[in-house]
């Protein structure tokens, strides 16, 4: 964990109000690991104050880089999308504990499921994960036709089906819905999205073995100041609890309460 | 020559600049980026007799220049607190203040009695300003009669001396100053953070779980400047200034304000080094103020 001013090498519009930034700096790119996050300060000034939780979605050892891609939504986001190659943004990280690839044996299947703005932790997972010799599945779930990003990149590392809730491309309905109805088989499931989406993972596959990256409002993003607990499960107490900036933000599945 | 070195009741600095408690956890997060022996001291996350898990989430919002935060006290508690984080502290050459909370009154004296008793806690802040917790908290740092009589009594068990943490919570923040003072307090550290609410307008409801949070960060910072000019013009013992401290100048405004130490809170989420970036940075500004020992701006503005 470090903080580096890392320069802006481009900075695309991919998907409606999705960016993939990549990031350039000597030292950061080197500690990454799949399914961490970097803590990105986004302006200068003191508005907006705190710094934005953003998973790593590609590591580039040889060039130095790092790619992340977000969707611009509040006032954060929306001005690290006003920025140009170029410019410098001061990063905090990497953070956190990212995907396990050990988890899957060479040969066994994986199953890599990402919901709208979680798919792109997943991309340098597949990565990592192809080039040990597993065989990757991925299944994307986007919202609608232009919110789909990235699909020929996962494509390129192995078979890839995308939903849509509204049906616009892909098939119509849940992650978990293609998953059923195709009838994919897999040893280990790999996940990021949305809260209920990852509980119907849960639900859906109780006995698979499995990992679940999870989102909460962060402060410090390093473990210090308690705001991004969970319960975890099987706890009568209620006073055990993980810290996702630094336990997390991937957990295995049925250890803590989504 | 050190021109930053502070003397306090309990605390011997070697500057004025410590992490506020609740931001810094118990500073093994913050050891891992640089040495917290640099520190003048530091102020450890609020301990309780019990562990607590706190609040539901989330306990975070950000608000224009600030953050609204409602935690709800969670540590490991007491004895937790002193068998591991205090013992880890240890190999730092730095004082520790050790932050108490509560909800009833034997809480606040049973981890005042004990915590005080550990090998590097050398002062005491007594959190009657969370407001965070259903019970206690803010409700002792509100009323001045419950603030004195809550000070005289962990005053009696205290092997230290012991700083009140104020809450701006109040109409006369003067008024709980001097029942403080009167109480035997040696010290005040203010202020704490300032009741707020945010609302998300597509859900129609409060950001934070909790309904409301304490808001800190620089947007609060003119209050607690007004606060500490005000109070240190009415006691004769010293403050702790913290709220919205970011930057070296910042810490000079809070000396001529009144305080003779101060404490970073928010600042730390925003940039990890910020403590001691700002020690590194504060000669500079005594050199262009022509000062020579920071001690000597304290109460500047009034004096
Ligand atoms: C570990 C982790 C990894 C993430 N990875 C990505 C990613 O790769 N791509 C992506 O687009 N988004 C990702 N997110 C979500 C992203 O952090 C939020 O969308 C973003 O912080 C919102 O900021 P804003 O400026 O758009 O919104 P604002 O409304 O201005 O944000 C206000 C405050 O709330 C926080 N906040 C708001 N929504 C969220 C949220 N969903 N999760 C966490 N904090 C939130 C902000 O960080 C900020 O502190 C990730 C979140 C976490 C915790
Ligand atoms: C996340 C968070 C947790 C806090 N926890 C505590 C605490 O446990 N005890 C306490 O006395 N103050 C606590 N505070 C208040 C700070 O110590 C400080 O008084 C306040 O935040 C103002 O300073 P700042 O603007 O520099 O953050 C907390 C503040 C924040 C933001
Ligand atoms: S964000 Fe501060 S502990 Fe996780």
């Amino acid at each position: 964990m470090i903080v580096e001013n890392m320069e802006i090498i481009s900075q695309r519009n991919i998907a409606s109000k999705v960016y993939e930034l990549v990031l350039k700096g000597p030292e950061l790119v080197h500690l990454a690991s799949q399914g961490q996050f970097l803590h990105l300060k986004v302006s200068e000034g003191t508005d907006p104050l705190l710094r934005r939780p953003i998973s790593i979605a590609q590591i580039n050892q040889e060039k130095d880089e790092l790619t992340v891609i977000y969707r611009a939504e509040g006032k954060g986001t929306s001005m690290l999308a006003l920025k140009q190659a170029g410019e410098e943004v001061s990063v905090l990280g990497p953070l956190g504990n990212g995907f396990s690839i050990k988890e899957t044996k060479p040969g066994n299947v994986a199953i890599l499921v990402g919901g709208g703005i979680g798919v792109p932790p997943l991309y340098e997972l597949s990565l990592q994960l192809v080039k040990v010799g597993v065989k990757v599945v991925h299944v994307l779930g986007f919202a609608g036709n232009d919110d789909v990003f990235y699909e020929e990149k996962f494509t390129e590392l192995g078979e890839t089906y995308v939903a849509t809730m509204d049906g616009t491309y892909g098939d119509k309905g849940t992650v978990i819905d293609v998953i059923e109805e195709k009838g994919l088989t897999f040893d280990t499931i790999y996940a990021c999205g949305p809260t209920p989406m990852l509980k119907a993972i849960e639900n859906s596959f109780p006995e698979k073995k499995g990992f679940l990256s999870l989102e909460e409002r962060m402060g410090c993003g390093i473990g210090a100041c308690f705001a991004c607990v969970c319960n975890v499960k099987n706890d009568p107490t209620k006073t055990a609890y993980k810290k996702i900036c630094t336990d997390g933000p991937v957990f295995a599945i049925g250890e803590v309460e989504l | 020559m050190n021109r930053l070195n502070i003397e306090l009741p309990g605390l011997s600095m070697k500057n004025p600049v410590m992490p506020a408690s609740g931001c810094f956890g118990f500073g093994q997060e913050y050891a891992k980026l640089y040495d917290l022996s640099r520190l003048g001291a530091i102020a450890i996350k609020a301990t309780t007799v019990e562990t607590r898990f706190g609040n539901p989430t989330p306990r975070v919002a950000e608000t224009s220049s600030g953050m609204l935060n409602a935690i709800g006290l969670q540590n490991p508690g007491l004895e937790k607190v002193i068998a591991n984080e205090l013992v880890w502290l240890e190999k730092y050459d730095v004082p520790i203040i050790a932050n108490v909370a509560g909800s009833k009154v034997e809480d606040y004296i049973l981890v005042a009695e004990q915590i005080s008793k550990a090998k590097n806690v050398h002062a005491l802040e007594l959190n009657i300003s969370c407001p965070n917790v259903k019970e206690g908290g803010m409700a002792f740092g509100t009323n001045p009669e419950v603030a004195s009589e809550l000070t005289k009594l962990v005053k009696q068990v205290s092997d230290v001396p012991v700083y009140v943490k104020l809450s701006p919570n109040v109409t006369d923040i003067v008024e709980m100053a001097i029942a403080c003072e009167e109480a035997g307090a040696d010290g005040l550290s203010m202020i704490n953070t300032l009741l707020g609410m945010r609302i998300d307008i597509k859900k129609r409801q409060p950001i934070l779980a909790n309904g409301f949070g304490g808001l800190s960060g620089p947007a609060v910072k003119p209050v607690a400047i007004r606060m500490i000019h005000q109070v240190s013009q009415a006691v004769s013992i010293p403050i702790i200034g913290m709220g919205g401290i970011s930057t070296a100048e910042d810490v000079i405004e809070f000396f001529l304000a009144g305080a003779s130490a101060v404490a970073v809170g928010t600042a730390n989420f925003v940039d990890p080094f910020v403590c001691p970036n700002i020690i590194d940075d504060l000669p500079r500004v005594l050199d262009e103020l022509k000062v020579d020992h920071i001690s000597e701006l304290i109460g500047g503005s009034w004096k």
